[in-house]
């Protein structure tokens, strides 16, 4: 394999090291569980991203064949950790945040953690879709 | 250079879930121990692609889109768990 | 008649990609079961799924995903240093209110994905009627700026995109 090609997969490598750990730091770091979250949704995420096209460029490298998994597992974790992070977000906010601490919305419903949804139950598509529809 | 590059890495990653424990161990609310295991499930994915790239076979990739999928349904499933106190409504 | 067959022509090309990348060879047979996990699964969902959502301008949505992927760049190397450096009493964590000019459920879910991969914010949750989002700020001195900056950023762009 030329030199460069290994010079860049190890730097990918090392990187995606870096901002795993990073990220793994900045829990037991940060002192309170909001500020935690920054850390494992941007860093890991970002170093978990290192890795995987490292991998790709390596598997290029060596066997000449392209391989799309790590594409994919890249992309599901991307599509991912937002929606964790918000999940684990509602989480605390419902068992350790009062009304009064968040801003309010400023507008006739508050935050939907407290309120339940106007109208149907459910799913509630807004005015103009449902007129298209 | 990238043996040594990857062992760095796992040594990285490694230290990395030891990190996640201790928040496991000590995390004051049960949200923290969910974010927690979700790091651990993201550190466990990224040592098991460079395991794969250390043996050079392409198996591992499956192993660790799994992990992935069974990793984010069991995060939102405790969430909710603890959300709403049941995890199909 | 169309409408009925592909009620989402956008998920079907998606199935098939992601059905090709999954076994990984590209052959016609993987090709003709990817076409038609792609003709199929969105056949049998559409019931959930009534609103088939507008991609009005590929080359803005093409635009706005670049500016994402730096950003969420930008966004780590700034994490990390912040982690790394900053000492915790110097934080100034906020919460942030952002009333929100988008409609459709899809533009809210991609800003706030978006907003949670970028720099230094987390979206928490919708307000009750779907037009606020609350936003966590790891550090910031300035709230009202960056209410501003992801407004410009981000929703002006997805506003074009999801029109």
């Amino acid at each position: 394999m030329p030199a460069l090609t290994e010079a860049l997969i190890s730097l990918l490598i090392v990187l995606g090291g870096v901002f795993g750990l990073v990220g793994s730091f900045g829990l037991i770091k940060l002192r309170d569980t909001m500020q935690r979250l920054h850390g494992p949704t941007k860093a890991t995420t970002l170093g978990i991203g290192c890795v995987l096209i490292a991998s790709m460029l390596y598997f290029i490298a060596v066997k000449g064949s392209v391989s799309f998994h790590e594409l994919l597992i890249t992309l599901f974790l991307f599509l991912t950790a937002p929606i964790t992070a918000n999940s684990i977000a509602k989480t605390y906010i419902i068992r350790n945040v009062g009304k009064k601490e968040l801003p309010a919305t400023g507008r006739r419903h508050g935050w939907s953690v407290y309120e339940d949804p106007p109208g149907a139950p459910e799913s509630q598509p807004s005015p103009d879709v449902r007129a298209e529809a | 250079m990238i043996t040594v590059a990857m062992l760095t890495a796992f040594g990285c990653f490694g230290l990395g879930l030891l990190f996640c424990l201790w928040r496991i161990a000590i995390g004051p609310d049960a949200s923290d121990r969910i974010l927690a295991l979700d790091t651990m499930v993201i550190n466990v994915i990224a040592l098991l692609v460079l395991y794969g790239i250390w043996n050079g076979t392409a198996v591992y990739f499956e192993a660790s889109m799994l992990v992935a999928m069974v990793g984010f349904v069991s995060t939102v499933a405790y969430c909710r768990f603890v959300l709403r106190g049941d995890i199909i409504e | 008649m169309i409408r009925r067959l592909i009620p989402h022509p956008l998920l079907s090309i998606v199935l098939a990609l992601v059905w090709l990348g999954l076994v990984n060879t590209v052959t016609l047979g993987n090709l003709l079961l990817g076409a038609f996990l792609g003709l199929v699964v969105p056949m049998f969902t559409a019931p959930y799924w009534p609103n088939r959502p507008k991609l009005r301008r590929p080359l803005v949505a093409a635009r706005y995903i670049l500016i994402v992927l730096w950003d969420i760049i930008v966004a780590n190397v700034q994490i990390a240093w912040i982690i790394l450096f900053k000492r915790n009493a110097d934080f100034r964590s906020h919460w942030i209110n952002i009333p929100l000019e988008l409609h459709s459920p899809e533009a809210i879910t991609v800003l706030a994905g978006t907003i949670t991969m970028t720099p230094g914010t987390v979206s928490a949750m919708l307000s009750a009627d779907g037009r606020s989002i609350l936003v966590h700020c790891l550090h910031t001195e300035d709230p009202d700026h960056e209410r501003d900056r992801i407004k410009q950023r981000y929703e002006q762009l997805l506003k074009e995109v999801f029109a």
